[in-house]
């Protein structure tokens, strides 16, 4: 039984902490590796969630999670209504066919020595679909032709194909089984610009004729913003803001969404010149010691001096279907606090009344806004 | 003055919009710090068939200057800064051409000279800054170290002047951070402690290969940032290679568009952008996904991949994959390969059916003209 209108997927409070081992055996456990701490979102039959933050955010154990490649800690994902947690054996088997990955590196991914034929008809013959020898061949054709690829493919071996053909032998095995949601961990990023185009398209067309939910990770915000319905941006294993892509893209509310946004170069010298960059300090913490209250507030240019240090701000709708956290959301909207400048920034004290908080990582010089170039006219 | 004897880096009047970069003006000349000429090199391998990895390439950098060499993987960007840097091996490369440094030929030079000028005078930073950063020193001794051999200093002086300059590229407590290893460092961290090392001695070309790829774009625009500083404050010339046009697009004063070892056209940043000549050049710029467009704004990408270039000898390499490649194209119609030739003031072009751009005048996007 399916139900249209509820998610396909949903994830509630989602917690993955690694231990962190020490000892001469790695017998110590000393401390957890937060990497995903708390994720709730809920993805639509048919839509695509994209999922956007800096590397070691958490995404990609994210996905593993949902798929249950690696246990969670916590919380719930739920699949199409059920449990996933409660499933075994041959059940979690089943579910894991309505669920596939499309990863980074489909080298990587794609056993070296199997040729196309062998890696294709591989899933389908453990699960004992296609139908017999002829069934599976017809099968696996039209595979090929969905993906774009010619039937000589066949005989070949993963690495006698170029970066765009191999993700496309992915996507291939990935659709095999016929699932539902289509997991895709960074499936351009490996690719050049021009060959990542025809792999968004792909993605697009056969998310299209089949119906398929997709969950796009991926750190490239201007590929997200295009393949993605809604866009979840996360940070230090935190989801910081949630919206329609476009509502997102045209109007960012949490600081780190604004900054990651105004940071990414758009190939227009027009635009470039007349962008205002948010510079941030420094790199991420690290997920093994979370900074208190707000994650964000030791890189954060809007960062107040009550609250943001000692207190979790959580995500709240601040709009339909407009997720934020952030304490002081409204009054960064409507432009009552402003970004700091730097030199504001390199002075000012430490916001936390309980004293400053060492941070690893900061930098403090690139805290602030940017100050805008200025012009010469031209002679 | 005629347009076409414009110093290079500025526009002729009407042809881009106003408010080119102002950055290191003051430092700019007309004198190439670079000259690079008909540059090939060719791997010669034994037992396998040599590769001319770059077939032909020319250009030029002044001071305070940014140029951008831009192309996918695999056209010969790398090999054309190794190259210019000297850094190739002897063995099994053949190097044609010429590059000259400040007038002085570099292609044939010996070791020495080359490593004297490489620590004093040009510098390189690499996308992998482990590969290029000792592991088993400390940050600290391999700043100064080039302190000492390049500028001279004390150990004492070397030591203060490396403190500040990790201060200068934003890594915090630099004190205690000389005393750590390559390793110890974040990746954005390990990028800024090879760009203090190229800082450490004022150089007067930069060489960047890719120095943000494998770095998160919050930390890519801090880099940036700094390199924009080097080329303001030292007018330092600057050679950004990159596949990010965005990238290019807020970094270059001109642009070199690579396919197959070859430049196939040229262009100050605007026109580039709003006017692409080339189809590859097109066919990029409808390719990438901008974060200023919409969603469901189609991406119209190029067919094929690189793999699919034939060699120029043969015709235009980009004909398997070109939507106006015509007989003439190919070598055995045309009698030659397709030339890089002069296309309107500032601009070359290598191709023989071009884009068209009928909506001249500003304001024509990119987008729109290349799709
Ligand atoms: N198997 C693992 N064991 C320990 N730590 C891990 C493991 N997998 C990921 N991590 C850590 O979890 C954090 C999140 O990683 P990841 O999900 O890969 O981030 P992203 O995909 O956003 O780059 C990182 O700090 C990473 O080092
Ligand atoms: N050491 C080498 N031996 C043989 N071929 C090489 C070597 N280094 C690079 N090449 C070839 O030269 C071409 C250009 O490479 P490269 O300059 O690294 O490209 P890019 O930096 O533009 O991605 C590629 O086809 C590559 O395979
Ligand atoms: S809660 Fe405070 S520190 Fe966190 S994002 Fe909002 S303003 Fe910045
Ligand atoms: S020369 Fe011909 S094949 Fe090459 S880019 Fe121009 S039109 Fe296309
Ligand atoms: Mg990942
Ligand atoms: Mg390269």
């Amino acid at each position: 039984m399916t139900a249209p209108d509820r998610p396909l997927l949903r994830v509630e409070d989602l917690q993955v902490h690694f231990p962190i081992k020490r000892g001469v055996f790695f017998d110590r456990t000393v401390g957890h590796v937060r990497a995903v701490d708390g994720v709730s979102l809920s993805i639509d039959r048919g839509t695509t969630y994209g999922l956007v933050g800096e590397s070691g955010c958490g995404k990609s154990t994210l996905g593993r999670a949902v798929l249950r490649l690696v246990e969670p800690t916590a919380g719930r994902v739920e699949f199409d209504g059920t449990d996933v947690a409660a499933l075994g054996g041959e059940t979690l088997r089943r579910m894991r066919r309505r669920m596939q990955m499309v990863f980074q590196d489909p080298l990587g991914s794609l056993d070296p020595r199997q040729d196309v034929e062998s890696l294709l008809s591989e899933p389908l013959r453990a699960h004992g679909l296609g139908g017999g020898k002829a069934g599976i061949a017809a099968r696996i054709r039209e595979l090929l032709d969905a993906v774009g690829l010619p039937a000589a493919a066949l005989r070949r071996y993963p690495h006698e194909f170029s970066g765009g053909q191999r993700q496309r032998i992915g996507i291939a095995r990935a659709i095999a089984l016929e699932p539902d949601l289509l997991i895709a961990d960074e499936p351009v990023s490996a690719l050049d610009v021009s060959v990542q185009a025809q792999v968004v398209n792909l993605l697009e067309e056969i998310q299209e004729r089949l119906g398929l939910t997709y969950l796009v990770i991926a750190h490239d915000l201007a590929v997200v913003r295009h393949i993605s319905d809604v866009v979840g941006v996360m940070y230090l294993g935190s989801l910081v803001e949630q919206a329609p892509s476009d509502v997102l893209y045209d109007e960012p509310l949490h600081p780190y969404t604004r900054a990651l946004m105004s940071a990414v170069p758009v190939p227009d010298p027009v635009v470039e010149e007349r962008r205002e960059r948010i510079l941030l300090a420094g790199d991420l913490p690290s997920p093994a010691d979370p900074p208190s209250g707000c994650r964000f507030h030791t890189r954060c240019p809007w960062r107040q001096e009550t609250r943001c240090a000692d207190e979790a701000p959580v995500l709240r709708e601040l709009a339909p279907g407009h997720l934020v956290s952030c304490h002081w959301a409204e009054e960064i909207r409507d432009g009552v606090l402003r970004p700091r400048s730097p030199e504001e920034a390199l002075h000012a004290t430490a916001p936390s009344a309980e004293g400053p908080r060492p941070v690893e990582e900061d930098d403090g010089i690139f805290l602030g806004r940017d100050r805008p170039v200025p012009r010469q006219e031209q002679a | 003055m005629t347009i076409e004897s414009l110093p290079p880096g500025s526009s002729p009047p009407g042809s881009s919009p106003p408010g080119s970069w102002p950055d290191g003006d003051a430092h700019r000349t007309d004198v190439p710090v670079l000259e690079v000429d008909d540059l090939t090199v060719t791997f010669t391998r034994r037992g396998e068939q040599a590769t001319r990895a770059v077939d032909g390439i020319s250009f030029s950098v002044t001071p305070g200057e940014t140029i951008g060499l831009v192309g996918e993987s695999g056209c010969g960007k790398s090999v054309t800064s190794l190259a210019v840097m000297g850094l190739l091996p002897r063995r099994g490369v053949r190097i044609g051409g010429s590059v000259r440094f400040d007038g002085q030929e570099l292609v044939g030079a010996d070791q020495r000279r080359l490593r004297a000028l490489r620590g004093a005078d040009m510098a390189m930073v690499f996308q992998d800054p482990l590969s290029s950063l000792n592991p088993v020193v400390p940050i600290g001794t391999q700043v100064t170290e080039v302190l000492l051999e390049h500028r001279g200093m004390s150990r004492r002086e070397a030591a203060d002047e490396a403190t500040r300059l990790l201060d200068r590229v934003g890594i915090p407590d630099p004190t205690r951070r000389l005393k750590e290893y390559p390793h110890q460092l974040s990746g954005g961290m390990r990028q800024r402690a090879l760009i203090a090392m190229a800082l450490a001695c004022s150089p007067r070309l930069l060489i960047a290969d890719e120095p943000t790829t494998a770095l998160d774009v919050t930390i890519q625009a801090q880099i940036l940032e700094l390199l924009r500083e080097l080329v303001v404050d030292s007018g330092t010339a600057l050679v950004m290679i990159t596949h990010d046009l965005g990238v290019v697009a807020g970094l270059c004063d001109r642009v070199h568009v690579m396919y197959a070892g070859k430049i196939i056209e040229t262009a100050d940043r605007h026109e580039l952008f709003a006017r692409p000549r080339q189809p590859y050049t097109g066919g990029l710029l409808a390719s990438v996904p901008r974060l200023d467009a919409g969603r469901g704004v189609p991406l119209t990408p190029i067919r094929g991949s690189a793999r699919d270039a034939i060699p120029w000898a043969e015709g235009c390499a980009f004909a398997p994959r070109c939507d106006n490649a015509q007989d003439d194209c190919l070598t055995e119609v045309a009698g030659s390969t397709v030339p890089l030739e002069y296309d309107g003031p500032g601009r070359e072009l290598r191709c023989r059916h071009p884009l068209e751009h009928p909506s001249v005048g500003a304001g024509a996007t990119a987008a729109g003209a290349a799709r």
